[in-house]
């Protein structure tokens, strides 16, 4: 490779150490004169992983990620400006001019949830207030939003300081199944002390590591095959045949992913478990470390989750001090380690190849499969990545075996279940439920309907899930009815609206989120998002489709579903369609 | 792996494509399989000298069992593959590839692509009704030096150039995609101008531009003036004469006039890349406004 030739510029002080600290001072930096840094083939391989921590540490110094700011991480990661610039340039969490008003930012969301909870009036209150605010997609939060309070979820990103959100501060309250003795996966929320592993212990924790190691990996395996189990990050894809298939690797390095980038619409489930029971996501990473017989344990969690990061570092430090990471992990004479990375506010990354090339440190493009993870994942290197709420399912796998795992939910979708409810109902929040329970009685579970109106509408799955309507109340949750039903459980979210809402103002938002997530790289995505975005807005000021418009909906959603890259560009246009399909569109002719 | 002497290497792959049965050695694209069966693919992104991107899926093709349409740019044939290039699905997905571009993206100097609009029949205009015009490039050209000049207007995000500046060619990296989605756009890093970045100016990322985003300045002034005729052009080839190497060059010339440079991209030499000189030092020939130079 190439000499790095970089501008003028150079870093100030606050920024040269921000970034050192981030980085640990580990380099030596080459310079053959003032613009021109000597660089080697190490380029590619060698520290562009710490990209972007780099340029985390520089957002957070001063606000902004300056040119001098730039070539100071350059020069030091040995990355070319114009590369580190174009990922710079990929997040929403960095801004790469130099903001009017210095200081922390106020993000508020403003997707569906928020969007009927009022965000509309609180940003204009804020902005009233003089707060520097930036409008950002689902934060996952969204079971705080309340349309009587007026409660909406906010983070807020902090300039010289750390990021919070000020929610956090006050004990979380929102979990409504507590002491119910029938919970597997969140059984622990709200009993166990978060920040203390002796804690975790009493309540049963690493017994399944244990039980883990004393079966061997490849029972492992076989029990996770045999229990049904099926990703819940989306794709629902047997978690069993993806563990075989890395443990099947040999020669070389290995890794485990925890995908905990979280930002689909209407999703915080893993964002209450992270926060509440950490050391959960530890073990069971451990657990599918031990599996799959990798050695790298990754999690990657969206960076407006500083609670969570908080909480998993925590976790982490302890487990390694407690000899449950590291060279013999818990004693399983297989060594173990985990780093948390943070995204930096961009939805693609939690699609898996996007996910690898982000803390790669290139920008969050998908890449094509095949190759799948299994044998090119992260650094090309066989991968297992999986949910949260995927691994937090082995752990009780390990312990009640596949068929006692089987005891609950239905033959196809064996076990239970995490579900997002937010929107119109009395209480939002998490709910663990058996596969096989109605739509309707999640529903009752969580309060029922609330506000003025009549339920008209559920969102299913999120943004890239579907709308269904009063007659699937009866629906089974199971992957086999959804599918049946044509619509989708994705990442479990049930986000309900009355008939008091202005569904068109909630589908011009939805084709705006598709439309500034999407990462650009494909035809039928980079343009599609827009187009259809364009529709739902002249939609909006005509108040109805003209024959032709509808023509191109579904000319646009035909392109996108059959030629897009990955599985945003082949959903981005679900949501639209199920809700024109379903007549919740004013005036559209069918 | 062990090699063993029971599995003989596959040497060749048998695929139907459009219901012909074709045989091409195996690791074959879809793509040059179905030239090969003489059938005409449309390509954008993919060039025979870059490694497949396959961002810009114009070439997709629909393969059996296979729930989304396929690049056939970057798949290898496979033994059995069942391959249709005419289905409804492969040209409404084409149409509309073309005709996304086509909404936002000056294609005039983009015969080919223009070719292939009117094939699959794209309706360009159809998104600029109502009182909300459909979303442009919207890019002035940056004319920052006397080389080569670059008008973004005409980019359809093909990586090309990336490529070409990058891993595949040059290995200088002055250029990269920045920004997100429909916002994303080639840039240096802030944005620099050229001189002010790490471009050598070697212009292969000129060689590689589908559709006359980056242009050498001699064929944009022409262009300016109404006095581009490719068809009053001819093209010498030669060898250049500043090193020993042996890259040939092809000579583009207008009224006995040097317009332009290129290299053959299958020549064993330069794989179409060439440096500087080869494609900007012909002053001794005719003379240039001094370039600028980097300081
Ligand atoms: C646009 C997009 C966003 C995604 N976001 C997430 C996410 O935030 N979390 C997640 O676990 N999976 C997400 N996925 C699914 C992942 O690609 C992958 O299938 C999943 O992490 C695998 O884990 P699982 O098998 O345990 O579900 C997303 C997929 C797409 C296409
Ligand atoms: S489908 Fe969208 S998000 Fe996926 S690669 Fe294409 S442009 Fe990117
Ligand atoms: S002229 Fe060469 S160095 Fe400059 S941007 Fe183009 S490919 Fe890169
Ligand atoms: S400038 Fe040309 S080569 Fe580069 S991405 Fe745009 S169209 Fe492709
Ligand atoms: S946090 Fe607002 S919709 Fe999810
Ligand atoms: S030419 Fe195949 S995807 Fe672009």
């Amino acid at each position: 490779m190439a000499d790095l030739y970089i501008s003028e510029e150079t870093a100030d002080d606050i920024e040269r150490a921000a970034v050192d600290a981030s980085l640990g001072g580990r380099f030596v930096v080459v310079r053959e004169s003032e613009r021109l840094i000597r660089a080697g083939t190490s380029k590619r391989h060698g520290h562009r992983h710490l990209l972007l921590p780099a340029l985390h540490a520089l957002q957070n110094a001063k606000g902004w990620i300056s040119p001098g700011g730039l070539n100071h991480v350059c020069e030091t990661l040995q990355v070319p400006p114009a590369e580190a610039y174009g990922v710079a340039t990929f997040y929403d969490l960095f801004r790469t001019d130099e903001p009017s008003q210095v200081g922390d930012v106020t993000h508020v969301c403003v997707d569906a949830a928020c969007q009927i909870a009022g965000s509309a009036a609180r940003i204009a209150d804020l902005k009233a207030q003089g707060v520097n605010v930036h409008e950002s997609p689902c934060l996952g939060q969204c079971e705080r939003a309340n349309d009587v309070t007026g409660e909406v979820a906010e983070f807020v990103q902090g300039v010289g300081g750390p990021d919070r959100v000020e929610a956090d501060e006050q004990p979380y309250a929102l979990f409504h199944q507590q002491g119910d003795e029938s919970l597997r996966l969140l059984k622990r929320i709200g009993q166990v002390d978060p920040t203390s592993l002796a804690s975790y212990r009493e309540h049963g924790g690493y017994d399944a590591l244990a039980a883990a190691i004393a079966m061997g990996a490849e029972a492992v395996c076989t029990a996770v095959a045999d229990s049904g189990l099926s990703g819940r990050g989306g794709a629902a894809f047997p978690t069993g045949i993806k563990w075989r298939a890395v443990a099947a690797e040999r020669g070389r390095p290995k890794h485990v992913v925890a995908n905990c980038d979280e930002s689909e619409p209407g999703t915080f489930k893993d964002r209450v478990v992270m926060e509440n029971d950490p050391f959960a996501v530890i073990e069971s990473l451990t657990v599918a470390g031990f599996a799959t017989g990798a050695e790298n344990g990754w999690i990657y969690i969206r960076g407006e989750y500083p609670l969570a990061t908080a909480r998993l570092q925590n976790a982490i430090n302890q487990a390694l001090e407690a000899g449950l990471l590291g060279d013999d992990a818990a004693g399983s004479g297989h060594r173990f380690n985990i780093e948390i990375r943070r995204g930096a506010g961009a939805y693609i990354c939690g699609e898996e190849t996007a996910l690898f090339a982000s803390l790669e440190g290139f920008r969050g493009e998908p890449r094509s499969k095949p190759p799948f993870p299994t044998t090119h994942g992260l650094f090309q290197e066989p991968t297992a990545i999986n949910n949260p709420e995927t691994l937090l399912n082995a752990l009780e796998i390990v312990q009640i075996g596949a068929d006692g795992y089987r005891s609950r939910g239905t033959e196809r979708s064996p076990g239970t279940k995490l579900l997002c409810l937010s929107g119109r109902v009395a209480k939002p929040g998490v709910y663990e439920v058996e596969f096989g329970t109605t739509l309707g009685e999640v529903i009752e579970l969580a309060g029922g309907i609330t506000g003025s109106g009549e339920l008209n509408s559920i969102l299913m799955g999120g943004a890239a899930g579907s709308f269904v309507d009063a007659s699937y109340l009866d629906m089974p949750i199971t992957l086999e009815d959804a599918r049946e039903r044509g619509t989708t459980l994705g990442s479990g979210v049930v986000l309900a609206f009355t008939d008091e809402i202005d569904m068109v103002d909630i589908l011009v938002r939805i084709s705006q989120f598709f439309r500034d997530e999407s990462c650009g790289q494909c035809v039928p995505c980079r343009v599609g998002c827009v187009r259809q975005n364009e529709t739902m807005v002249v939609l909006q000021e005509k108040g109805s489709l003209t024959p032709d418009r509808r023509q191109l909906v579904d000319d646009i959603a035909q392109v996108m579903v059959d030629a897009s890259i990955c599985g945003f560009g082949h959903t981005a246009t679900n949501a639209i369609n199920s809700a024109i399909e379903l007549g919740l569109v004013p005036g559209v002719p069918s | 792996m062990t090699a063993t002497f029971e599995t003989p290497v596959e040497t060749s792959v048998s695929l139907t494509i459009d219901g012909e049965a074709v045989e091409v050695p195996a690791g074959t694209s879809i793509h040059k399989a179905c030239e090969s069966a003489g059938i005409d693919t449309p390509t954008l992104c993919w060039a025979e000298n870059l490694t497949p991107v396959n961002v810009c899926r114009v070439c997709v093709v629909e393969v059996e069992g296979q729930r989304a349409l396929v690049p056939s740019c970057a798949r290898p044939a496979e033994e059995g593959m069942v391959v249709e290039t005419d289905s409804d699905r492969v040209k409404h997905s084409r149409k509309m590839v073309l005709e996304f571009l086509g909404s936002g993206v000056n294609l005039d100097q983009a015969p080919e692509l223009e070719k292939w609009i009117e094939h699959y029949g794209s309706d360009t205009g159809r998104y600029d009704q109502y009182d909300l015009p459909a979303l442009k490039m919207g890019e002035a050209p940056k004319i920052q030096d006397n080389l080569y000049i670059r008008d973004y207007d005409r980019c359809v995000l093909c990586y090309k150039c990336v490529e070409a500046c990058g891993d595949d060619a040059q290995h200088t990296y002055a250029i990269a995609i920045s920004g997100r989605g429909f916002d994303a756009r080639i840039s240096t890093e802030f944005d620099v101008t050229l001189p002010d970045s790490a471009c050598v100016y070697c212009g292969n990322c000129i060689g590689v531009c589908p559709t006359g985003a980056i242009q050498f300045k001699t064929e944009y002034d022409l262009r300016e003036a109404d006095d581009w005729r490719p068809d009053d052009q001819d093209v010498t080839r030669t060898v250049c004469s500043y090193c020993g190497v042996g890259c040939n060059l092809e000579l583009h010339t207008q009224d006995d006039k040097i317009v332009k440079v290129t290299s053959p991209a299958d020549h064993s030499v330069t794989s179409g890349m060439l440096c500087i000189k080869g494609r900007f030092g012909w002053q001794y020939v005719q003379p240039l406004d001094p370039p600028t130079r980097k300081q």
